[in-house]
């Protein structure tokens, strides 16, 4: 990403700044709901699974019975899972609405299409990020889904296509397991193009570029 | 700073959802979308959860029943019997003395042994029990359709809620929706053996459109009101004394 971001600012003759706008109000407010519903989905996820760390495939799954894994952590929180659970299903909400919004206000200003490019995202970038916006993101939004007895009842293919209950949890855990990594090299690479000045971009909209 | 078009519109845009939110809340009361447990901070997921599910589900939509062959081997249980003399002298005594009790919003009130229960007609499903741990098990389960006896009873239509009343502290609570639905079910058999005391001999409730812990297992009473607000905290159930929510839809 460092290369592509110079690569913008090649036009400016040395020595000059300038300030472009890069990331539009929508973007920022929603990237920003986004970073809190997604660490709050991770942490809350995670106080969930160590209520029982142990999965399984099919329809169904208990201890005593085979599992697919025994993660190597402990169940600390088995019937103490209340509040991830409440704190899960309300960052589900709003990462899921903040998310809608996104994706329409996207589809409409041609976000993904050519703005993506423009902005100096490289071929590779960009298909990762319509890959986790597109099929990642609603994979685990639907395999979280299938575990809800009520949706269920609704749609019971929701589940039945990937061949039970237990299956579905045990996609959705490695689903969000990608969706962690990504997060991962997402830092990683704001942060060799340029931490402050991108995380300043993302608050105010504006990307300062210098020629040195 | 200027006021471009694009701050205009999103400032509208957050106004417009302010403005439907507040008249969204109003239906919703309205039309019986709000939880008993509505508060905290958790309490807007809570209420969206209910409300959007409550929306989708109708009588119609039915837990899925499965094949004996996909009964479960193993099937977990959480907690102990109770420990309550009353409890351990029925047990004992093979809950030959134990009476279920149907009172409140009722037009006639019930007062029914197990022998009672199992001369009315039953109805057997196999369903899935979901924890809200993570663990699950499918198995088979006999006993008489709620609905069967709210209809006996006369349950009056001021009633609002169906409160399960066990030998332990985890007492619970129904909206009409589930309590009409025909899947719920009091249970006194499972697999096609007496309810085993683990799994809330002599009765328990089987609610398979929500997790396990609304099944509420060890049952002496049933009682229809039109409020929740004079029971226990007036949250609808024990489970948010262990912060777990009301509805336990997913």
């Amino acid at each position: 990403m460092a290369n592509a971001v110079s690569a913008v600012s090649g036009a400016l003759p040395a020595g000059a700044s300038a300030e472009h706008a890069r990331h539009c109000a929508l973007v920022r407010v929603t990237h920003w709901i986004n970073t809190v519903s997604f660490v709050a989905l991770v942490i809350s996820g995670i106080a969930i699974l160590l209520a029982h760390p142990r999965l399984y495939w099919g329809e169904t799954g208990s201890l005593g019975g085979p599992s697919l894994l025994d993660l190597p952590l402990p169940f600390v929180f088995a019937g103490q899972s209340g509040w991830g659970r409440a704190l899960h299903f309300q960052s589900a909400w709003a990462c899921v609405l903040n998310g809608c919004i996104y994706v329409v206000s996207g589809a409409f200003s041609g976000h993904f299409r050519g703005r993506m490019a423009e902005s100096g995202y490289n071929a590779a970038q960009r298909a990762t990020y319509l890959a986790v916006i597109f099929l990642l993101f609603p994979l685990i939004v639907w395999t979280g889904l299938a575990m809800s007895p009520a949706v269920v009842s609704v749609v019971p293919e929701i589940v039945t296509i990937f061949g039970g209950q237990q299956t579905a949890r045990t996609l959705h855990f490695f689903a969000a397991n990608v969706a962690v990594l990504f997060f991962f090299v997402h830092l990683i690479l704001v942060w060799r193009a340029g931490f402050l000045s991108h995380v300043r971009a993302m608050i105010t909209g504006q990307m300062r570029t210098e020629r040195a | 700073m200027k006021l471009s078009r694009r701050t205009i519109v999103n400032t509208g845009v957050l106004a417009a959802g302010g403005g439907a939110s507040a008249a969204a809340a109003k239906l919703a009361r309205r039309y019986g979308l709000i939880p008993p447990d509505p508060g905290g901070i958790y309490g807007p997921g809570e209420v969206l959860t209910y409300a959007t599910q409550r929306i989708l589900t109708s009588e119609h939509s039915m837990a899925r029943q499965f094949n004996r062959s996909q009964i479960s081997q193993i099937a977990p249980v959480i907690g102990e019997p109770p420990e309550t003399e009353s409890y351990r002298r029925l047990l004992a005594a093979g809950f030959l003395p134990w009476r279920l009790t149907l009172d409140g919003l009722v037009a006639r009130p019930l007062s029914l042994s197990l022998d009672d229960l199992m001369r009315l007609p039953s109805s057997s499903q196999i369903t899935h029990q979901a924890c809200e741990e993570g663990w699950s098990f499918i198995a088979e389960w006999t006993g008489v359709s709620l609905a069967y006896l709210l209809n006996t009873a006369g349950v009056l239509p001021a009633a609002k809620y169906i409160v399960f009343f066990p030998f332990d502290e985890s007492w619970d609570s129904l909206d009409m929706a589930d309590a009409w639905h025909p899947q719920t079910l009091l249970a006194y058999a499972m697999n096609g053996e007496p309810l085993p005391t683990r799994h809330g001999a002599p009765l328990r409730l089987r609610v398979p459109r929500q997790l396990g812990y609304k099944s509420v297992k060890y049952l002496y009473r049933i009682f229809a009101t039109d409020t929740l607000k004079s029971i226990g905290k007036g949250l609808g159930s024990s489970s948010p004394d262990l912060g777990y929510t009301w509805y336990a839809g997913i």
